[in-house]
Order: C-alpha cells, then sequence, then structure tokens
C-alpha cells in the first residue's frame, strides 16, 4: 500500500494543479497540459528502461499509435470519445504486445535497435498510408466533445486522465509483479531459478509500457488537434528516453520530474535562442557526468548531506 | 526408498573439451549425496546440466518419472528443485528481504499479480527462512554488502524458498571460515532432515563430506570413477590415486 504521507502528497500536487486555471493564464494551462501528457509518456517508458533495464529506442511508436488511433476514430469514424480513447489505448498495447514478443529475445544495445527498426515501421506506416493517417500533411481536424474543445476544460480531462494513469502505473510497479520485474532486471538468471520466466515478465512490462505510452499520445493527439508523422519519428522516442534519464530511472516518480523539466527547459529556450538542440546537447553531458541517477538522485543526495550536517 | 532422479550417459562438451562424460546417477529420495572431484572435474557443469542452465548434448536426466532435458531452469524449480551456486548468485542491490521474498512471490506464482502490493507479500514466510539461515538481523541490509559467508547463507535460503524436494548445493561453503562453514554445514543438515530433503551437493572440504554424505560420487575429468557409500569410496584406490592422495582438495 502507497505509504500515507505520498497519497498527501499527491492529493496535494493534484489540488494545486486543478487550482492552476483560477490563475486565470491560458499559457500556464496549455503547458502545464503538455507537461501532464509527457509526465505520463515518461512513466510509461520507464516500465522498460527502470523495471527490466533495458533501454527502448522506439517507445514513440506507441505514442503515435494511440494518437492516430484515437483521432482517426474520433474524426474520421466519428466515434464517441467514450470508445475512441479505449480502443486506441488497447491498439497501443497490442502492437507493444505483438513488437514486444521479438523484441524481448534481445537485451541490451541489441534490444534498443529492434525497438528502434520497428518504430521506423510504424513511422513508415504512417507517411505512406496518406489515405487514413494524412501521410506528410498530418491527420489534422481532430473532433472533439464540446466539452474539451475550451483549454480549461481539456486541461481538466488530461489532470483526470493522467492522474488514473499515473495511478495505475503506481500500482503495477509496485505490485509482486513490479517487484519480481526488478528482480530480474538486477539478475535475470537467478530470477529464472526460481521459477521466473523472465522473457515473459519482459514481454509483459512491454506491453504495459507500449499501453500506457498509447494513452500519452492519444491525449496529445486530442491537445494539439492533430497528430504528425515527426511524432512517430526516432527524435520523439530520444526525447522522451532523454525526459527518464534526466528524472532517474531507479525511482518511480523520476520520469515525472524528468519530463517536466525537459519540457520546460526546451518551451522557454526557444524564446530565446534557435538553439535548443545544443541546450539538448548540453543537457545530455550533465545527466551522463554529474546525474547518473537523474535528479532524484541529485535530491537523494542533497538529502544525504543535509542529514549529516 | 525410491529413486528421485535419474541420470543416465549424460554428455557435455565445450568446443570439443568434454566436460561431462558419460555420467550417470541414481539419487534416492531422502539421501545426502556429495559430488567431489578436482576443481575442473566438471561438478558445477554436471549441476548446470541437471538444472536447465546447460542442455546435455546427450543423456537423460528424470526427476521423479519426469524428463527434465530441454525444460528451462523456471519450469525444472516448478517441479520441486532448487539450487544455489558456487559463484554468488543473489540481487547484490535489493535488500536481503527481498532477495527471499521474491523468491516467495514466484513459488507462489504470484508474479503475475499486478494488483497486489509486492512488499506486503510473504513477509513471515521471508523472515522464518531468514531466521532459519542466521540473517534475521541481517534482513534490511543490501544484499551486495553482506560478508561473502552471509551472501552464501542467503543463497541457501532463497533456493529453499523455492520448497524444493531435491537441494543442489554448489559448495555452499566456499570461501567461509572454519567456524561459519561447521555452523552452515549443521543448519543445512538439520534444514534438510527436517523437510525430508534429498541433496545433492559438491564441497570441497573433505570433513564436511564425510560428515554429512551418505553416499558419494567422484568426478575426475568429466567421468565418474567411484561411486557409493563413505567408507568404500574412501578406500577405492582410483581415488586415492587421482584425488584424496593429493591431499584433500581444492575448489
Ligand atoms: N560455459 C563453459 N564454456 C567452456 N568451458 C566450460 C564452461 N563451463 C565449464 N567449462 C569447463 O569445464 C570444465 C569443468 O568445469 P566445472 O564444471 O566448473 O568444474 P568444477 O565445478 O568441478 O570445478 C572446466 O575445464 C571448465 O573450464
Ligand atoms: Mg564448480
Amino acid at each position: 500500500m502507497p505509504e500515507r504521507r505520498h497519497l498527501i502528497a499527491s492529493a496535494i500536487v493534484v489540488l494545486l494543479l486543478a487550482l492552476l486555471p483560477l490563475a486565470g493564464s491560458r499559457y500556464a494551462v496549455d503547458l502545464a497540459t503538455e507537461v501532464l501528457i509527457y509526465a505520463l509518456f515518461a512513466l510509461s517508458l520507464n516500465v522498460v528502461i527502470g523495471f527490466t533495464g533495458n533501454i527502448s529506442f522506439g517507445h514513440a511508436a506507441y505514442f503515435a499509435i494511440g494518437g492516430y488511433a484515437c483521432a482517426i476514430l474520433l474524426t474520421t469514424h466519428n466515434w464517441p470519445l467514450i470508445f475512441a480513447l479505449p480502443a486506441a489505448v488497447v491498439l497501443a498495447g497490442l502492437v507493444a504486445a505483438v513488437v514486444g514478443y521479438f523484441c524481448v529475445r534481445l537485451t541490451q544495445i541489441y534490444f534498443a535497435m529492434l525497438t528502434l527498426a520497428f518504430a521506423m515501421l510504424v513511422w513508415g506506416v504512417a507517411f505512406k498510408w496518406k489515405a487514413v493517417t494524412g501521410g506528410d500533411d498530418g491527420f489534422t481536424g481532430i473532433k472533439l466533445p464540446a466539452m474539451l474543445a475550451h483549454h480549461v476544460g481539456f486541461f481538466y480531462f488530461t489532470l483526470a486522465v493522467v492522474a488514473v494513469g499515473v495511478a495505475a502505473l503506481w500500482v503495477i510497479c509496485h505490485s509482486a509483479f513490479g517487484l519480481t520485474l526488478v528482480a530480474v532486471r538486477e539478475n535475470a538468471v537467478r530470477a529464472g531459478f526460481i521459477g521466473v520466466d523472465t522473457r515473459r515478465m519482459r514481454w509483459a512490462a512491454f506491453t504495459v509500457a507500449g499501453t500506457f505510452g498509447g494513452l500519452a499520445g492519444a491525449l496529445f493527439g486530442m491537445y494539439h488537434r492533430g497528430m504528425y508523422i515527426e511524432n512517430a519519428y526516432w527524435t520523439e522516442s530520444a526525447n522522451v528516453l532523454i525526459m527518464v534519464l534526466l528524472g532517474g530511472i531507479y525511482s518511480f516518480v523520476g520520469p515525472i520530474f524528468g519530463a517536466a523539466a525537459l519540457h520546460l527547459l526546451q518551451v522557454f529556450t526557444n524564446q530565446y535562442t534557435p538553439y535548443w538542440p545544443t541546450v539538448l546537447g548540453l543537457i545530455l553531458l550533465v545527466i551522463v557526468l554529474v546525474l547518473p541517477n537523474g535528479l532524484i538522485g541529485l535530491a537523494a543526495r542533497f538529502k544525504a548531506r543535509q542529514g549529516k550536517t | 526408498m525410491s529413486t528421485m532422479l535419474n541420470i543416465a550417459g549424460l554428455w557435455k562438451s565445450f568446443a570439443g573439451f568434454v566436460a561431462t562424460r558419460d555420467v550417470s546417477l541414481d539419487l534416492k529420495a531422502g539421501e545426502l549425496h556429495a559430488v567431489i572431484g578436482p576443481n575442473g572435474a566438471g561438478k558445477t557443469t554436471f549441476f548446470n546440466l541437471i538444472t536447465g542452465h546447460l542442455r546435455p548434448d546427450k543423456g537423460a536426466v528424470s526427476f521423479e518419472g519426469r524428463d527434465l532435458v530441454g525444460l528451462p531452469p523456471q519450469k525444472i524449480v516448478r517441479l520441486g528443485i532448487a539450487r544455489s551456486f558456487q559463484r554468488i548468485n543473489i540481487y547484490p542491490r535489493l535488500t536481503v528481504f527481498e532477495n527471499v521474498q521474491v523468491a516467495l512471490i514466484a513459488h507462489e506464482g504470484q508474479q503475475w499479480n499486478l494488483f497486489r502490493p509486492g512488499r506486503s507479500l510473504h513477509r513471515e514466510g521471508t523472515a522464518e527462512l531468514l531466521e532459519l539461515v542466521g540473517l534475521a538481523g541481517e534482513a534490511a541490509e543490501t544484499a551486495g554488502e553482506l560478508s561473502y559467508g552471509k551472501q552464501k547463507q542467503l543463497e541457501l535460503a532463497i533456493a529453499l524458498a523455492s520448497q524444493p524436494r531435491l537441494l543442489l548445493l554448489d559448495e555452499p561453503t566456499a570461501g567461509m571460515s572454519p567456524q561459519e562453514t561447521a555452523a552452515t554445514i549443521a543448519s543445512v543438515r538439520d534444514i534438510v532432515k527436517a523437510r525430508g530433503l534429498t541433496l545433492l551437493f559438491t564441497e570441497h572440504d573433505m570433513g564436511v563430506v564425510f560428515g554429512i554424505a551418505e553416499r558419494i560420487s567422484v568426478l575426475h575429468h568429466g567421468e565418474i570413477i567411484a561411486s557409493g557409500e563413505p567408507e568404500s569410496v574412501r578406500n577405492d584406490p582410483e581415488v586415492k590415486r587421482v584425488y584424496l592422495g593429493e591431499g584433500g582438495g581444492h575448489g
């Protein structure tokens, strides 16, 4: 069970976010919506990275599948949101299950390359299947229920969906399944000798990650009223990967902070300079050289030092 | 007593080097059986073949009438065979408690439960096992930071968590001090007897071997050169020549 202080802290965060629109700044509300979506996306990726110890370089695939599927069902097929959203999420999860079936046969760099290869295939489908996806023009003009048409309404919708998504991931990551995954990550051979089918565990984790990545993607498409092939491109996979690493892979909440920090930095940097890629490079350098356990690791170090003095 | 483990004509070679040569062995339920032999004799390889870590080139392994060849380790564990490793094989960054807790979770098949909080499961069972191997005081420590001897004890607790009927211990006291060795052996014997387990173990300390083994098999260059009661093995001229004569054993 979550400790009480965790529950209270989470409730306070949700409450504060819920009060944000009262400040009256559309800019702040939009920014918060984006951060929430990226936070869910990064958390979903960390089920693979932090909990199985394998780097996926193709997580944008599931984000894109969720986003396109939801967009197409809502708009082309006029499905109501209540069916379109779950269907999109299930589709992303199913594709992750199929792709994962092959990927978990490999580990390390081979695993990473295979996830990348499959993501490029997804990108290729989005690009080529113009009649359905809009190809390189993107899929635009997504129809949303009236309730969500206003940015504040959409923010509250996103807050609710992300809160439920994060809670679900929390439960999964702290379940018997999550603890066993950590054992698999730490020593797969030993895990096999206590009776765990390590490949199937990693397969399930991959599927969970894809499912929640799809949920984040569906929100993203609706928020932007469009999906574009760039959302399936490998740079998007790299971006979310950096969010996870920046936040810290060995902590459940780490990726949330990584997503917030990276996205806000990107937005602010873009206001003043055209050099975001350079700034991103510097961030990566900092992660590798001084923040191997991300922002969360930094916070833990700081706390330990304070405790000593 | 009935035959629990039946091994017939087992062969394994690594790039032309024969590590296991036509090994046959019957293990009766409830027996305490030691496999001895000089370093490199093929003891660990033999264990790896039984437990599914390696696949034999030829031969049969059957446990309680079931053919094990080709089964992956996780299936073999579920049939009732657990093992410890000569080279420490734990989760070094998890706590001592979690090391055992996960094994209990897996034994119950709860690794597929996505809802029940993992840390709340089997707290009592874990504490009991840690108590049994003398690690109750170290439960909260990071496993990798334990002394070598204690990590070996943890290996044993993890293996026991799978509630095996056949327990394979690969050099359970290697690297331990004489006191730790004596304590470990005493506790292994007590546990095995109390739970009615069958024990197959390798060990380099001849005092330990002759102290608890009811039967002994001697491996040499991958081949069993003698097998039987401790006294007959001790007096076997071939064994004396290749192994015991060398003044004990080494690893
Ligand atoms: N995976 C492997 N690949 C190649 N050679 C191996 C492998 N495992 C063991 N061997 C070789 O097989 C022989 C027996 O090793 P091992 O079973 O570890 O002996 P023991 O446990 O009796 O010391 C050694 O010569 C060792 O080098
Ligand atoms: Mg050995």
